[in-house]
């Protein structure tokens, strides 16, 4: 009646739940500086990509 | 001088504090699953009926909390986007919502691994499991909307409306075992008093507040994110010293 593997179920997904996450807002900060980085170098810095260039 | 606190809801002013609060909020989350943990497997007894699994309520209580709670502050910040057309607000709602909707699979999850030694089943069709998988597809269905929309502001303002008429399932969700006849328990914690063992109450208390923390700190990061996303031509953002560092790899 001890049903271990549930408990472990039930934490381990969890855990698994707020690394992702966790990583996933990390990512998400470092893609959004370098973008704003992006728009906030000189024109000349800025790579082809960037809306800038197609004005 | 006192403190001008509407100073706050400018994304300028509150990238720096949102940036301070951050380790205040995670340590503090880290710090008391430590000690909810503890509670949880080292103090708290072996329940007479349950055997050891009722050992995902450290879990399943505070993210089914959560869940109805970030979605009320999501609502919250979704009203005053469009009372008041604050950039702030929507952007605090556009955080909330993944965390909300994780908090509500976490609640979902726990329950149905909870539920089927208990109860013999993983799911039933019963007022609080499915009021709470509504709640689920309510937020997935505000991230959704926004993602659909390309002009930001018009996104807060859609999803505000949304969020403002889900609200409308949090209590169901809440009075849901007492106005129905569930085969989920109904609460064993009330503000009169709780039904539960000293131990086992306190290690269930100490765990929400570390996934309240946890999810404080989480949603202030994606914040800082979403600021940085939506005021990237602004001058202020330009200037930030992470910002201008990523601007050097490029020159």
């Amino acid at each position: 009646m001890n049903h271990w593997h549930f408990i472990i179920g039930a934490y381990g997904v969890t855990l698994v739940v707020f690394v992702v996450e966790i990583l996933a807002v990390r990512a998400r900060r470092r893609d959004a500086a370098h973008t704003a980085a992006a728009s906030a170098a000189p024109a000349g810095a800025r790579p082809a990509s960037s809306a800038e260039g197609a004005r | 001088m006192p403190f001008n606190w509407f100073k706050l809801s400018s994304p300028a002013s509150f990238y720096p504090v949102a940036g301070t609060l951050i380790p205040w909020f995670a340590w503090g989350a880290a710090i008391l699953a430590a000690i909810g943990l503890w509670l949880g497997f080292g103090v708290a007894p072996t329940d007479f009926q349950q055997g050891e699994v009722y050992r995902i309520i450290f879990i399943h209580v505070p993210s089914a909390w959560l869940s109805m709670f970030l979605y009320v502050v999501m609502a919250f910040w979704g009203v005053l986007a469009l009372g008041f057309g604050t950039r702030l607000s929507g952007m605090m709602a556009q955080a909330i919502a993944p965390t909300g909707a994780l908090m509500t699979f976490i609640a979902l999850w726990t329950g149905a691994l909870w539920g089927r030694p208990t109860w013999g089943t993983y799911w039933a069709w019963d007022a609080r499991m499915t009021s709470e998988l509504i709640l689920l597809f309510l937020y997935l269905g505000i991230i959704a909307l926004r993602q659909a929309i390309g002009d930001p502001r018009r996104a807060d303002r859609a999803c505000a409306v949304l969020s403002i008429v889900g609200v409308v399932n949090i209590p169901i969700i809440y009075f849901s075992v007492k106005w129905w006849n569930t085969l989920h328990q109904g609460a064993s914690v009330k503000l009169t008093g709780s039904s539960m063992e000293t131990t086992m109450l306190a290690g269930m208390l100490v765990m929400s507040f570390a996934f309240w923390f946890y999810s404080i700190a989480v949603v202030l990061a994606r914040l800082r994110a979403i600021v940085l996303e939506r005021e990237r031509d602004a001058a202020w953002v330009g200037a930030l010293p992470d910002v201008r560092g990523n601007a050097g790899v490029l020159r």
